[in-house]
């Protein structure tokens, strides 16, 4: 008997040790280098895992200031007081914002845009999406149901003749919208203010023009006319640099479309 | 050659680990909930299934193999997946740092997942060589993974249903998975098999 007792806790022990140093040398080989400035910004950050820095928890936002890609001004709980503690932590000064916003790349209202379907019963853009892709004629524009509308913490999105519009004074870039666009067309812009393509649409002039009034059919004329070279035609889609545009306007004024508009920080 | 194809195909269909067996219905349940999570854990369970399957029947027929040893088996294979399975998170932290945050608790869950001892337990019990084993430890982990991302399409398009009040959440989950499992009978006898 006693001899069964040994050599089962020998074969098992035996075994334990051997699997337990190998993990010990794979522990030490593969190891990973947390930076420890990371725990220290985690401290002072305030706990509320609320995601309105854009990240995915307090955690992710110590990793991605530490990374660097995030701005210390990025927690509206934490404020200016935050602010300053992590400049000190970080060496970055505080006031360095990328005050960044979203904007809804398309204009299709309903008297611009034709419907394909009646969604009735269906208050969700995402479910819309799924089935047949959306009430809208246009297969790249906005559903205008609402779920932008409803993750947004901060209310800076409203509904208005079946397009979702920011109101980019109210937005705190949390980029919450631009997760759940179900047809991604929601993007972030450096500054409110500005010229923008309002379309996101893929298809040939030729279609969107029988979809849409107001969509963009990759003519090229605002690019011809742009004194900065700020406008870029891929495809049949135009899209305006924001870093080397300056405002002057001219490209709205050669659009046959009107696909090119201002937006206001205050809608 | 014609063995090894038919552990395959059984392991992969006609007696899928999940929808044939029921192995393994915890992950399933859990982390079938977006189609980017299920195929990550399927990923890693396919890894870990294959490598075990083969370690521990080579241990098995190595040391265990013997009259008064046998009973060693369940304990020792626990003991060799819970270390392979801690292995593999040491490695996804340094090679695929999105991978381990996305997979996070559900890595330690595959320990105890009682789908990889199945695999280990099962492949003994058919008597299979070592190679033959290590087949059907993948075979089974795409099985599980087939299964997952299935489960997964099923549980997007159910989140835009109007669901009575009672059946909310894992109630009907469990129903969408009996369903699925029903539809899986379809597979039997496929090729003989």
């Amino acid at each position: 008997m006693f001899g069964e007792i040994i050599t089962s806790a020998s074969i098992l022990g035996g075994l334990g040790l051997a699997f337990g140093l190998g993990l010990a040398i794979a522990s030490k080989k593969f190891e990973v280098k947390v930076d420890e400035r990371i725990a220290l910004v985690r401290e002072v950050l305030p706990g509320a895992n609320c995601g309105a820095c854009g990240q995915t928890g307090c955690d992710a936002y110590a990793e991605c200031l530490v990374e660097g890609k995030c701005s210390i001004n990025g927690c509206p709980v934490g404020g200016e007081e935050l602010a300053s503690k992590l400049s000190e932590i970080l060496g970055v000064k505080a006031g360095v914002t990328v005050a960044k916003t979203a904007r809804v790349m398309c204009a299709g209202i309903y008297s611009s845009c034709k419907v394909k379907f009646d969604y009735s019963g269906l208050e969700d853009c995402l479910a819309a999406s799924s089935l047949h892709g959306g009430p809208s004629a246009c297969a790249y524009g906005c559903v205008g149901l609402g779920s932008c509308v409803r993750a947004c913490p901060f209310d800076a999105i409203v509904i208005i003749d079946g397009l979702a519009r920011i109101i980019e004074s109210k937005c705190k870039s949390c980029e919450k919208c631009v997760a759940v666009c179900p047809k991604k067309i929601i993007e972030m812009v450096p500054r409110c203010d500005e010229y923008t393509v309002s379309c996101s649409s893929m298809d040939k002039g030729a279609v969107v023009r029988k979809n849409c009034n107001v969509g963009c059919i990759g003519c090229g004329k605002c690019s011809k006319v742009c004194p900065s070279e700020a406008i870029m035609v891929k495809g049949t889609l135009a899209k305006i640099d924001p870093e080397k545009c300056t405002n002057c306007g001219e490209c709205m004024k050669v659009c046959p479309t009107g696909a090119i508009n201002r937006y206001r920080c205050d809608y | 050659m014609n063995q090894t194809i038919a552990i395959i195909i059984s392991a992969i269909l006609v007696k899928n680990m999940v929808l044939s067996r029921f192995l393994g219905i915890c992950p399933f349940l859990g982390v079938s909930k977006k189609l980017s999570t299920a195929v990550g854990m399927g990923g890693a369970v396919v890894f870990v299934m294959t490598l075990s399957s083969g370690i521990t029947t080579a241990i098995y027929k190595a040391i265990l193999d013997t009259e008064n040893l046998r009973y060693l088996k369940t304990i020792v294979f626990i003991l060799v997946i819970a270390s392979l399975v801690q292995f593999v998170e040491i490695i996804l932290k340094k090679f695929v740092p999105p991978l381990y945050k996305a997979l996070g608790i559900y890595l330690p869950l595959i320990t105890t997942n009682c789908a990889v001892l199945g695999a280990a337990l099962l492949g003994i019990d058919e008597g299979y060589s070592v190679f033959n084993s290590t087949v059907f430890g993948f075979g089974a982990g795409v099985g599980f993974t087939l299964a997952l991302v299935l489960f997964a399409g099923v549980r997007e398009r159910l989140e835009y249903c109007d669901i009575p009040e009672s059946f909310k959440g894992l109630p009907i989950s469990l129903v969408a998975a009996a369903l699925v499992s029903v539809a899986f009978l379809g597979f039997q006898g496929l090729f003989g098999i």
